[in-house]
């Protein structure tokens, strides 16, 4: 997995609430075996007209947004189906932090296997961050992990919190499987208690 | 000891390793798996020449995109893209072993219908799925929710998820229904209630006489949308109802071991003096029977309301509510009722049972839908599909205008042949109706069986109580 430290971009404003992952990565692609190549449909339904053609006014179709690395939206990012094609079309497109005042908890939690970093602030940070982003190219956001801080263009700092296990995965980059792979002894012996204590299962 | 909700003794009774952190490796008992959210796992799997831990554990069964007409057993019936993830869910499932249901077999459906009629879904157990509407089996006092893509690789892998607790929330739904008040009526008026993210961070535990009352199946569909309310999980206290409906199912237990399941099963339910993060009553007897009017679960109304206008709410939902009402085609203040529809959907792992095709049916029985309207019944499973066959429901769909099709996710999320097209508005008795969700710019109203067969029968939302 890319590791995430520091990141200074530009940040896309998205003043939507409740941006569901159908919203994100539309059904028709869901049709992959692969994990790559979804970027170019990010939002798909909102970035594109009927005949495939850019709709000018959405956001990451503007030419100061093309190339955001941030976005920042409305309360309940993510929420609906567990699709983890939607982090992987993000991801795709080049956005590795969302920041928004809440997260759905399956996105949130796919978001760490790849790479993205979800930041929940209060409201009214996200406001002032949204406003911040509102100015286009000119305004880069500031993300630093370790520190657990955003800072705006105009070095305002906000702190964020984040589970100490996640934000180790995040920075050094940590295959999940593996780390829980050097606890198998600690399956094994589950397995067989729970095999003496619940032998129908 | 200090008293327990149900979720805290699921929980530790699946705690195989916890760090100092609190972060838990999290045993799962069933790992159910369908073709789209899967090959990128299996293929995990492959490339760092890891293997499924525990094969028999493992449910597969191919639905989200499968097509409910017949002679999709040949693939050359099916879509391109869709058959290559039919063809990869095969192959993965003969390759690692694990227990599988093809798309020619009776007992395929979709996968949260499976599960439970093939009793692979019982009391006590942690039930995951790359699939948020894993929050069904709940019903059964099981843990079960939806994880992503890579978690199913690692729960493939380990047969664990890195997990931290989550809160509890206990829903108690009081009293009695009024008649033409169904389950779906409960969990949409408790999404109503709370809001898509009210259940954010807790596992939802559902109680009180008016969910004690209700079938296993209604429970079911009750737990399923807990995820609609933004919930890791729903969950509902095992009871006699819940060991009837498990006792003789193909993978239950049976002999000594049922006996010693019951033992345990009968432990399970919250404490009286458990301690509960966030408490929501709501009295039975205020659900009426309701509709969505917008692009989002909490956007739920009476049937005799209207739709409401954007700036009766606040902060960013009126900018979200006037985007809905655009989207959908309506005029705030416009009744319910007036809203004519061109499409009516049945089925879905919300409400594709056998109890849900018998409520509709008994609606439709002697009727016909509208002309011009476009009707469908899919039901949940091939075993839901031949029960409603011999018990003549079938029929009664059929005389009443219904294609009857074969089981599968269907129009719910549209990845097959059966969409919506823009701006066909349906009556649906699935679960989301976000934008595109049944196809791009389709237009979506989620309501109960009976409420979409009455729906069906005048063209328009239509308050099911008057056909009663």
């Amino acid at each position: 997995m890319d590791k995430f430290d520091k990141l200074s971009g530009i940040a896309a404003p998205m003043p939507l609430v409740n941006i569901d992952t159908d919203m994100i990565i539309p059904k028709q692609f869901l049709k992959t075996i692969k994990r790559s190549g979804l970027g170019v449909n990010l939002f798909d339904e909102m970035r594109y007209d009927d005949n495939g053609e850019e709709i000018p006014d959405f956001v990451l179709n503007k030419p100061q947004y093309r190339d955001a690395q941030i976005l920042v939206a409305g309360e309940n990012f993510g929420c609906g189906s567990s699709r983890e094609h939607a982090p992987w079309a993000i991801k795709d497109f080049g956005i590795r932090c969302v920041i928004a005042p809440s997260f759905a908890d399956i996105f949130y939690s796919n978001c760490f296997k790849n790479g993205i970093l979800p930041i929940h602030l209060p409201q009214e940070q996200v406001d002032i961050l949204m406003k911040d982003a509102e100015k286009g190219a000119n305004a880069r956001l500031e993300v630093d992990l370790d520190a657990q801080t955003v800072s705006t263009s105009d070095g305002e700092v906000f702190n964020f919190e984040v589970d100490s296990f996640k934000k180790h995965c995040l920075m050094n980059g940590l295959d999940d499987i593996a780390l829980t792979l050097e606890k198998a002894a600690s399956i094994d012996t589950f397995e067989s208690k729970a095999s003496q204590a619940r032998p129908w299962v | 000891m200090s008293p327990k909700t149900l979720y805290d003794k699921i929980w530790d009774a699946h705690v195989a390793h916890e760090a100092d952190d609190g972060t838990c490796l999290l045993y799962i008992d069933r790992h159910l798996v369908h073709e789209v959210t899967s090959p990128q796992a299996f293929e995990g799997l492959r490339m760092t020449g890891r293997t499924v831990r525990q094969p028999l554990q493992t449910i597969a069964v191919p639905d989200h995109n499968v097509p409910t007409t017949e002679g999709r057993e040949d693939p050359k019936n099916m879509t391109e893209d869709s058959a290559i993830q039919v063809a990869a869910l095969d192959k993965n499932a003969k390759d690692f072993g694990i227990n599988y249901y093809p798309v020619s077999d009776v007992r395929q459906g979709i996968v949260h219908i499976v599960g439970p009629e093939q009793g692979w879904t019982l009391p006590g157990m942690t039930v995951v799925c790359g699939d948020s509407h894993t929050a069904t089996h709940g019903a059964f006092g099981a843990l079960a929710h939806g994880i992503g893509t890579s978690e199913v690789e690692h729960v493939l892998a380990t047969q664990t998820l890195i997990q931290k607790k989550s809160k509890n929330m206990k829903v108690e739904i009081t009293g009695k229904l009024n008649p033409g008040v169904t389950a779906k009526d409960i969990t949409l008026s408790v999404i109503g209630a709370t809001g898509t993210a009210g259940g954010t961070g807790y596992v939802i535990e559902y109680c009180g006489e008016a969910i004690r009352e209700l079938s296993m199946e209604g429970r079911m569909t009750v737990c399923n949308m807990a995820i609609e309310g933004g919930a890791r999980a729903g969950i509902i206290a095992p009871d006699e109802k819940t060991f009837d409906y498990c006792k003789g199912r193909p993978h239950a237990p049976k002999g000594a071991q049922w006996e010693a399941a019951l033992d345990w099963w009968k432990t399970l339910y919250s404490d009286h003096d458990a301690a509960w993060d966030k408490v929501i009553t709501i009295k039975g007897e205020d659900i009426a029977p309701v509709v969505t009017w917008g692009t989002s679960p909490e956007d739920v109304l009476p049937i005799t309301a209207e739709v409401p206008a954007p700036e009766s709410f606040k902060g960013g939902k009126v900018g979200a509510a006037k985007r809905s009402i655009e989207y959908m085609g309506l005029t705030a203040g416009q009744k319910l009722s007036d809203i004519e529809i061109d499409t009516v959907f049945i089925g879905s792992c919300t409400n594709g049972r056998i109890e849900d095709l018998r409520a509709a049916a008994a609606i439709l029985k002697g009727k016909k839908k509208k002309d011009g309207l476009r009707a469908m019944v899919v039901p949940g499973s091939g075993l839901v599909r031949a029960q409603a066959e011999e018990e003549g429901l079938a029929q009664i769909f059929i005389d009443a205008g219904f294609e009857w099709r074969l089981a599968g996710c269907s129009m719910c999320l549209a990845m097959n042949p059966d969409q919506l097209s823009p701006g066909e508005r349906c009556a649906a008795t699935s679960n989301r109706n976000f934008e595109g969700r049944q196809g791009r710019g389709g237009r979506t109203h989620l309501m109960s069986p009976q409420m979409a067969a009455a729906a069906a029968i005048t063209g328009k939302l239509t308050d099911v109580r008057e056909m009663m």
